[in-house]
This record gives structure tokens, C-alpha cells and sequence, in this order.
């Protein structure tokens, strides 16, 4: 099989489609046909900024630069996480907390596919590193994002609750229990739903792209099953970290609650 | 340790020296073993605050003491064992009562609380406020803490049981040795119950100190 080369008059004809759409939201004063354009521009502009770094580090071959795109990669999804709290941390703390579980969950997953399941030569053969860590990446954001947004949100309504146990003589870890469980699950359910999900209601993109691309179904699926059980991990251990230490930063060595700690809406 | 500071922790079962948090303070008061302290004040001049800083629930300056040990002595979660706060508003997070409470003597403190044991198994919010009061209560007492710290413990509550609760506390108190700081607004209550006073202005200043 034949990958097809879409051209740019291809990609025009698409795009009418969302002009078409962006048109008839107008009419129908949904007030979204602005964002919609914004958005769609936006994931021209960045998917073709990709590329073209992609273009570059994969003709080059060399770890730096690997190494490089990985880590803006991964400050980027830090930023993302964090941005979508509520009531975040104050002082970076929860992007830095996001950003380390993130980096210990996702770059220990895909560096050990890489040498262990994959055996690509080298390790880091950007064709296979550079998707893996991204699809890591996203879904682990997604995951840590959702969790510390239930963990301060839980332990911001449950105030009074934390507080009568820890007078009661609770330890901070007795006292925040459940809502970290909570928070903890909270983060884990999209890749829960995903993978029940998985061929059954949604195709996922990254099969359908590789056969898009040629691929015999079959390698497609198994590719396709290696990426679930990776985000599985990567997601439920770097949610679990996030929120462990999450949680520990809302008390302090004395066992108080901080609030203060987070910032007030 | 000489004999001479063994009486004096003797003599203080619990005791503040300098406590102050933002600009509420300082106090002191040394409690001998089964005394009370009244602490009353006008609204929002900080007596709950400082009853949050004797739990170690804020941070705060200056010391309290337990048998002459400071508060950082112990682990947090053992101090707040010890020396115990009922909050105005206790909350709760079980659906019933009863998974809050320790089995141990509550049959006698649901006596002497005038509570059916069957208000146990009732939803919490079903319950009455007073009745709400009464089981926070005996909550804190069922764990046996050393010092209560009580925050206006019969708001919600009528006459006869204002009465029991009063009771009930001296009994606690008598029984165990156990010291009491009573935080409320009504002086002749607080002229009842305790054996020692302290007033705050509105500012959150000792406004008068009668010599003990």
C-alpha cells in the first residue's frame, strides 16, 4: 500500500468545511464562531510549526535535540496542566509538581519501551520517541490536570471537614484520605473510558493513522494496544504522584491545613 | 528534673504563655488540673483563633504548655488528642453519627445528654442543630482528651440542656483532672463554669485581668 500525498488544495477543500460550519454558527448566534476560527488557526499553525521542527530533528538524528524538543514538550504540558486549575498552587508549585510527576511517569515509560518492548537502534530514533512521548505526554497531562483540580477543589469545599478531624487528632494523610482517593480516580477515568472504549465506540486516531499511512491493520492494532497499556501507566502512576504531592502541600509539618497555600478565586 | 519545677507542672496541668496570632494577644493563663477558664469576648475579636492556636491548628506565637510539655513536643495529631477543640460548627462526614463516635461510654454520655440512642442511626441532617451540638460533644469527650477546648458549646442548645451540658463537663473535668477553656458570650453562664476569666476587647486585647 501507498501512503497518498494530500496537497495543499486538498487541505484548502477541508478547511471550507470549517468555514461552512464557522458560517452557520454565526447565523444561529451561537457565539462560538470566532473561537472556532481562532482554533482552527491555531491547530494550522502549530501542527505546521511541529512539522517543520519535526522535519528537522528527524533529519538530524542526534539525542540533543531529541532531548530538546522533549523537554519543550514537556514544559509545555507542565504549563497546560497547570493552567487549567481552579485554584491552583501558589508559586509555581503546582506547575513544578505537575511537571516532575509528568517527567518521572511519561520519560521512564516511553525510555523504557523504547529499549525494552521496541529495541528500536538507537533508543532514541526519533521516527518512534517523538510520537510515543507525545501521546504520553498529552494523555498524562490530561490525567494530572484533572486530579490536582479535584484534590484543591475537594479539600477547598471539605475545609470544615479536614479540620474537625485533624482537632480530633487526625494525621494530615487520615484527614485528607478520601478526598485524595477521590482526586486520584478523578484523573484515572479518561484513560479507564479510553481504553474500554478503545474499537469498540472510537477508532483511536493513532491506528487509524498508521493504517491512513499503509500499515497492515493488524501492526497497527498491536501498536495501537502497546500505546493503551502505556498511557495506562504513565497516566495512573503520574496522577498518583501529582496528587500525593499535591496533597502533601496543602499541610504543613504541624499537620495544618494551608489554604493559604492556594490561590482564592 | 528537680522537685521544685515537678511541682510547678503539677500545680499547671495546661497553660498559654505569650499566645498571640495576627494581632489577637498575647494571653496567659496556667490551668491547675480539672479548672476552667472562661474566655469571652465580643464577637470576631478572635477568641476562636486563639482557641484554633492552643489546638496547633494556626499557625501562632508563644507556647502552650501540657504537664510542662510544650506543644512541639508532641507529633500535631497527639497534641490535638490531648488537647481537644469542639469548634462552634463541628462537621461531619459520615451520613449518621454514629461512625464519628468511639463505642466506648457513650450509652452514659447519651444519658447524660438527654439523646435517644437512636438519633445515631438518623442522617446528620436530619438532626437538630442542638442535637447536632450535643453528639459533637460527645464525640470530643468519647476520645478523652486532657484539655477541652470548648467554643461556645451551648449556642444552639435550650435551658435544661445548657444545664446538662454544664453537668456534664464538671463531671469530665472532676473525674479526669481534665482542664477547660470555655470560649462564650454569655457572662453569668461563664461566671458558672469557670474558675478563671479573661476578657478580650474587641480588638482582640486582654481587656481586664482580675488577679487569681
Amino acid at each position: 500500500m501507498q501512503l497518498i500525498s494530500l496537497s495543499f488544495f486538498d487541505l484548502a477543500l477541508a478547511a471550507l468545511a470549517v468555514l461552512a460550519l464557522a458560517a452557520t454558527t454565526f447565523a444561529m448566534r451561537l457565539g462560538i464562531a470566532r473561537t472556532l476560527l481562532i482554533a482552527a488557526l491555531r491547530t494550522t499553525a502549530q501542527l505546521a510549526l511541529v512539522g517543520l521542527v519535526l522535519e528537522a530533528v528527524f533529519a538530524q538524528r542526534q539525542l540533543v535535540w531529541i532531548a530538546l524538543m522533549a523537554l519543550v514538550m514537556l514544559l509545555l504540558a507542565g504549563r497546560e496542566a497547570a493552567a487549567r486549575q481552579k485554584r491552583p498552587f501558589i508559586g509555581g508549585y503546582g506547575f513544578a509538581a505537575g511537571t516532575a510527576s509528568m517527567f518521572l511517569s511519561s520519560f521512564v515509560t516511553a525510555v523504557a519501551t523504547l529499549v525494552i518492548v521496541i529495541r528500536v537502534e538507537p533508543w532514541y530514533t526519533p521516527q518512534y520517541a517523538i510520537p510515543l512521548l507525545g501521546m504520553l505526554l498529552g494523555n498524562t497531562m490530561t490525567g494530572i490536570a484533572l486530579a490536582m483540580d479535584r484534590l484543591t477543589q475537594e479539600v477547598w469545599r471539605g475545609a470544615a471537614v479536614i479540620e474537625t478531624r485533624l482537632a480530633l487528632g487526625a494525621s494530615a494523610t487520615e484527614a485528607v484520605a478520601e478526598m485524595r482517593r477521590d482526586a486520584m480516580r478523578a484523573g484515572m477515568i479518561p484513560m479507564l473510558n479510553a481504553m474500554a472504549a478503545a474499537g469498540i465506540i472510537s477508532l483511536p486516531g493513532m491506528m487509524t493513522g498508521q493504517m491512513l499511512a499503509g500499515s497492515p491493520p493488524w501492526e497497527a492494532v498491536k501498536y495501537q494496544i502497546l500505546i493503551m497499556f502505556l498511557i495506562a501507566t504513565g497516566t495512573g502512576f503520574g496522577t498518583l504522584l501529582a496528587v500525593s504531592v499535591g496533597a502533601r502541600r496543602l499541610f504543613d509539618d504541624r499537620h495544618r491545613l494551608r489554604l493559604d497555600r492556594l490561590r482564592p478565586i | 528534673m528537680g522537685t521544685g519545677s515537678a511541682t510547678a507542672a503539677r500545680a499547671a496541668r495546661f497553660e498559654a504563655v505569650a499566645l498571640a496570632i495576627g494581632a489577637i494577644g498575647p494571653v496567659d493563663f496556667a490551668l491547675a488540673a480539672g479548672t476552667c477558664l472562661g474566655l469571652a469576648a465580643p464577637s470576631g475579636a478572635g477568641k476562636t483563633r486563639l482557641l484554633r492556636a492552643m489546638a496547633d491548628l494556626d499557625a501562632h506565637e508563644g507556647v502552650c504548655r501540657l504537664d510542662g510539655r510544650p506543644a512541639a513536643d508532641f507529633a500535631a495529631p497527639a497534641w490535638r488528642r490531648r488537647v481537644m477543640l469542639l469548634p462552634a460548627e463541628s462537621a461531619w462526614w459520615a451520613d449518621t453519627p454514629r461512625p464519628h463516635l468511639q463505642p466506648h461510654g457513650l450509652d452514659a454520655y447519651l444519658a447524660a445528654l438527654d439523646l435517644d440512642a437512636c438519633v445515631l442511626d438518623r442522617p446528620i441532617e436530619r438532626l437538630s442543630s442542638g442535637q447536632r451540638q450535643r453528639l459533637a460533644l460527645i464525640r470530643v469527650l468519647s476520645h478523652a482528651p486532657d484539655v477541652l477546648l470548648l467554643d461556645e458549646p451551648t449556642a444552639n442548645l435550650d435551658g435544661a440542656n445548657i444545664e446538662r451540658v454544664e453537668r456534664l463537663i464538671r463531671a469530665y473535668r472532676q473525674d479526669r483532672g481534665a482542664c477547660c477553656v470555655w470560649v462564650g458570650h454569655d457572662s453569668a453562664q461563664l461566671a458558672r463554669v469557670a474558675d478563671e476569666h479573661r476578657v478580650l476587647d474587641a480588638r482582640g486585647q486582654l481587656a481586664h485581668r482580675p488577679c487569681n
